[in-house]
């Protein structure tokens, strides 16, 4: 242990005996109350971050931001990567950072979800309004950035919308069925229903509902990649008799306007926790403290005289419930931080982008806004 | 956009639409980083309005050109954030595909 963190656990210190401060750099009390939030028994303390550039002005430590040394500090490491989940450390950045782009992953984001369903017949139980708004929240795996936004005054097309079909019946005599998302069928051509009010006998093409100029697989990217969702999502049930006949269409949209449209499942950080010991805790104590801690953040270490001493193995596991310093005596000897720069990012992807896609697209979106204002004032 | 009184540049708030904490909150923090602004904060004047207001007062220069300054270098941060994440993902990747079965189903982009 240091001078300065003996000083800060340890009892009172005269002034007179602190080292000196060296110039350009923080005294250690100040640098922990920057860098961590204190987990107390009773609440979280120091959990602002100090932002404002001339904050320890006053001891010569200048606080603003150095492009180069963010870049030095900036560190990311992914921890797990999957096709729909990851989780990384991401290193030397301010919570507003972190936030704005958990923000804009949850809802700013553009994927595809369906809007628009025209039912023909829906003859189960469930009302057309709450099959529809289901439908809605049915994940479409098919990467947003193929497609554009259907503006008010557009007339749907291939570039626009994707359409699918659902026409499923259980017959007489049939047991009960349920009727899954996988039952949604494609149709790369567009709407096959035809629209009643145009009377349009002049027109040799019957009008549907969309207006497709060419068929969506021959595109490139779905011609051998069916656009499909999310399998397995149970959307109603059939009792024997009856029929749901219904056409869905999907469109671009950003979660804003509606969580289907956030492409996350959910998307969180937790900040880094740190466990520190102030002093050795050994024999019956380090047993108990093992045992306190629901997160088995504690081992025991043997020391050569057959001792034991309790060590931090896993501070990452801690869940900062705070069990470990409840009592008074245990408050003195372990102290709970959270480091403020250090986030434990976690994206779960509802799968229409893989989760490392996501957060690049997410950052891009934020450098959009920043060039928006950039020419905005220019 | 910019409201500032005649003459006094230094001081000034700016009305952006469409926008809320995401970019206010990044935009005070760089901002506030800059040792050029004396003082900066941000309000949503009312949470149906998509409208947020930024308050800029500097030491001498133009609030307009500190702002500018300001996403510029947020921009650049987020360039940067962009270029490690990619990076530690490919090493990621790299590190895994050569110990893992299972990585043919991460390369899914
Ligand atoms: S706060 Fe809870 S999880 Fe963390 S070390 Fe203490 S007892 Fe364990």
């Amino acid at each position: 242990m240091s001078d300065a963190e003996s000083m800060m656990h340890g009892g009172f210190v005269s002034a007179l005996d602190l080292p000196d401060v060296p110039s350009s750099k923080l005294p250690h009390h100040l640098d922990l109350r920057r860098t961590r939030v204190l987990c107390n028994s009773v609440a979280p303390d120091n959990t602002d971050t100090v932002q404002y550039s001339g904050a320890y002005a006053s001891m010569g430590v200048d606080n603003s931001l150095r492009l180069d040394d963010f870049r030095n500090n900036f560190k990311v490491n992914v921890n797990r990567l999957t096709a729909d989940e990851m989780e990384f450390d991401m290193v030397g950045v301010d919570p507003s950072l972190a936030n704005a782009f958990r923000r804009i992953l949850l809802a700013e984001l553009p994927t595809m979800a369906i809007e628009k369903v025209f039912i023909a017949n829906n003859t189960s139980v469930i009302q057309d309004e709450v099959l529809a708004h289901r439908l809605g929240l049915v994940p479409i795996i098919v990467d947003p950035r193929h497609f554009d936004y259907l503006s008010e005054n557009d007339r749907p097309n291939e570039k626009n919308t994707i359409v699918f079909k659902l026409h499923v019946r259980c017959k007489k005599g049939d047991p009960r069925g349920t009727v899954k998302s996988d039952e949604l069928r494609w149709l790369p051509k567009g709407s096959e229903f035809l629209k009643e009010s145009g009377a349009s006998a002049s027109n040799t093409k019957a009008e549907t509902y969309t207006s497709f100029n060419f068929s969506q697989d021959s595109m490139p990217e779905f011609s051998d990649n069916p656009i499909g969702v999310s399998p397995g999502i149970i959307v109603a049930k059939l009792a024997p008799g009856q029929e749901i006949e219904l056409e869905a269409h999907a469109v671009k949209g950003i979660g804003k306007t509606h969580a289907k449209w956030s492409p996350v499942a959910t998307c969180w950080y937790r900040m880094l926790p740190e466990v520190v010991l102030n002093e050795d805790i050994k024999g019956d104590m380090a047993e108990e403290l093992v045992k306190k801690c629901p997160a088995s953040v504690f081992d025991i270490e043997e020391l050569a005289n057959g001792k034991k001493r309790a060590t931090v193995a896993r501070p990452r596991a801690c869940t900062l419930c705070r069990e470990c310093v409840r009592d008074d005596e245990w408050e003195r000897r372990i102290s709970l931080c959270r480091v403020k720069d250090h986030f434990i990012f976690t994206i779960e992807s509802v799968g229409a982008l893989p989760p490392e896609v996501l957060f690049t697209e997410a950052v891009k979106i934020l450098e959009d806004k920043c060039e928006r204002v950039i020419s905005d004032l220019s | 956009m910019e409201h500032a009184s005649f003459g006094d540049e230094r001081n000034a708030t700016f009305g952006i639409t469409e926008e809320d904490h995401t970019l206010a909150n990044s935009l005070r923090f760089t901002l506030n980083q800059d040792p050029r602004v004396i003082f900066c904060g941000y309000s949503i004047p009312h949470p149906s309005d998509a409208k947020v207001n930024i308050r800029v007062q500097t030491t001498g220069e133009p609030a307009r050109e500190v702002l500018k300054d300001s996403c510029q270098d947020l921009m650049l941060m987020c360039q940067h954030v962009r270029g490690s994440f990619d990076k530690a993902v490919a090493d990621f990747k790299k590190n895994n595909s050569s110990n893992k079965q299972s990585s043919k189903d991460m390369d899914t982009d």
